[in-house]
């Protein structure tokens, strides 16, 4: 039995290493060969080891191209991710509180529209038309807001769970204590948050850092330009310079990339916490 | 998750064995503990970035439209929409692309997760690299495998002339095809999360429903069938929901690979909405915006109610 089941677990793992290598690892290897080769050798889109090891020049060309965008691009989706982020964390959390602390009449109302919110898909025009009205079309905080108030559904959805966790009896001692409800928040419960708001950092900055739709409609124009639109500087109609666009993918990856290895425990508990069970 | 309209209500804590002592508040004092102004900038947010669009979106879609001045025209959009093959096909397509991948990630994500659950070796590994394409940039995988399936010296088609002698489709530039495949890339790419949670959803399972199997002799198929598949339940909803909602709104992916084409054949509602966007056709794009708002939500929204009614059953 015990060999059976021995051999079972070397069997299914060398056959899992096998089939992910082959279907999850060899498009990553591919970029990043392709990345380092010369524009001549990645035009043949060859899976094979770079005759020449170019990916150093690549990436300076990659980041010279256009007058530095990308560098605009990185300072650009930094902004905005980490304002959208921040902004998400806070409000979401100030939500998530109150909505399953406090019994009232309207969390009917909250609960549904935190529905809708996942639910609805935004309507395009008429948001650029409000942007346009509120003189936010086309700017870094009109987007900022943009991916706020189509974030935040998610954002309270896993936190309401991660506050039911929290005991009472700790808002019962702040108050007796003479904290009034701002601090009783900010000071007590919010660090208690800690771990789920590593979750939402992590899971929201993915999805905003990786947004394509939202930048494409609501901030056109190269000065705006957010990383994903880079990609498209590579391609035209009738060449591509594969080997600078493999290596601006690599490029734009890395940082979520570095990002998961820093955080990954806290990923696989949050999101599952979160998730699962709401 | 099951994305709970009602959240269930606690039991206040606080209440018992404390009767009597001084702790016990009046009862207006928890209103203005948890302050309901804490709802306000999230709200607000909320209501003009996106109700209000929404709401408008209602109206607008019933226009000729300029953004400077609409005017009514009735129900000319949605008669153009329903009348252009091009544009009604997108619905088609838009029902197609969100079953087939958030069939696909359930049925995927159960298997790997189930594999990745049993103490095989190596499973570190296996969980990271499973997981790491939900990580990538969506516009960077559409581009990559633009190039991987490329139809002459794409490296999937290669392998394919090695494997069987004959020549690979054109998976992206084959009208027959290309829905399909952009769809199989999406599956690639958010198998990850699937996976996550249904491993969740069956560590969650108390152990002793596999030891009794275990005494009872069941075998690995019985377990499966009996114990894991009914009891992962609310992960299998929440796979659902997500994807399906994920799906019925792609746009990202769709549009890097194919753009909608070859022709038509791969146009979503959501890339048919950028194309009469850019267009400059602004009402009859909100009008495809409306529709697909009233098909996610018809589909979405009634499934939610259903799979949450089913989890309490459990």
């Amino acid at each position: 039995m015990n060999t059976t089941r021995k051999s079972t677990s070397w069997i299914v793992g060398i056959v899992g290493i096998l089939v992910t290598t082959v279907v999850f690892l060899v498009p990553f290897a591919f970029v990043l060969t392709q990345a380092s080769k010369s524009p001549q050798e990645a035009a043949r889109l060859e899976f094979t080891w770079p005759e020449q090891f170019m990916l150093w020049s690549n990436v300076v060309q990659v980041f010279e191209t256009r007058d530095f965008m990308l560098i605009t691009a990185f300072v650009n989706s930094t902004i905005l991710t980490v304002a959208s982020v921040f902004l998400m964390v806070l409000f979401g959390s100030m939500i998530a509180y109150v909505l399953s602390r406090r019994k009232s009449r309207i969390n009917g109302l909250i609960n549904g529209l935190v529905l809708a919110g996942l639910i609805v898909p935004p309507a395009v025009v008429p948001t650029i038309w409000l942007l346009q009205g509120l003189g936010l079309f086309k700017t870094l905080p009109g987007l900022v807001f943009i991916e706020v108030a189509f974030g935040l559904s998610f954002t309270v959805l896993i936190m309401r769970a991660f506050v039911r966790t929290i005991p009472r009896e700790i808002d019962e001692a702040a108050i007796i204590d003479g904290a009034g409800p701002v601090r009783l928040f900010f000071q007590m419960i919010f660090p208690l948050l800690r771990s789920v708001i590593v979750t939402v950092v992590v899971v929201q900055s993915v999805t905003v850092f990786n947004d394509f739709q939202n930048p494409l409609y609501f901030l056109p124009g190269d000065d705006n330009a957010t990383v994903q639109l880079t990609l498209f500087n590579f391609r035209s109609q009738f060449s591509t310079d594969y080997n600078l666009l493999f290596a601006n993918i690599l490029i734009i990856t890395v940082p979520l990339l570095v990002m998961y290895l820093v955080f990954q425990r806290q990923i696989v508990s949050g999101m599952t916490s979160g998730a699962v069970k709401g | 998750m099951s994305i709970d309209a009602s959240a269930s209500p606690r039991p206040d804590r606080t209440e018992p064995g404390r009767t009597g002592s001084h702790l016990r508040k009046p009862k207006d004092h928890v209103g203005s503990r948890y302050p309901l102004w804490f709802y306000v900038p999230g709200g607000l947010v909320y209501l003009v970035f996106f109700i209000i669009p929404t709401a408008a979106s209602f109206y607008f879609a019933f226009t000729r439209w300029t953004l400077f001045e609409s005017e009514f025209i009735g129900f000319d959009n949605f008669v153009t929409f329903f009348n252009e093959p091009g544009l009604i096909g997108s619905l088609w397509n838009t029902l197609v692309y969100g079953f087939v991948t958030s069939g696909s990630k359930v049925v995927l994500g159960m298997a790997l997760a189930v594999v990745l659950s049993l103490p095989v070796i190596a499973r570190g590994y296996l969980r990271s690299v499973t997981f790491f394409p939900v990580l990538l940039s969506t516009v960077g995988v559409g581009l990559t495998f633009q190039v991987l399936l490329d139809p002459f010296n794409g490296i999937v088609n290669k392998a394919w002339t090695a494997l069987s002698g004959m020549d690979g489709p054109g998976w992206l530039t084959n009208p027959d095809f290309a829905l399909l495949s952009v769809a199989a890339i999406d599956v690639w790419k958010g198998l990850g999360i699937a996976t996550l949670i249904y491993i969740a959803g069956i560590a969650a399972i108390p152990n002793e429903y596999f030891e009794a199997a275990r005494v009872d002799g069941a075998s690995g198929w019985q377990t499966f069938r009996s114990i894991i598949l009914p009891l992962s339940f609310p992960a299998t909803s929440t796979v659902i929901l997500l994807s399906l909602i994920g799906g019925l709104r792609s746009f990202d992916l769709i549009w890097t690979t194919t753009g909608g084409g070859p022709g038509f054949s791969s146009d979503v509602i959501a890339s048919v909405i950028y194309k009469q966007y850019q267009a400059g056709f602004y009402g009859l794009s909100t009008a495809g915006n409306v529709i697909l708002f009233i098909v996610v939500t018809a589909i979405v929204y009634p499934l939610n109610r259903w799979l949450n009614s089913k989890e309490t059953d459990l």
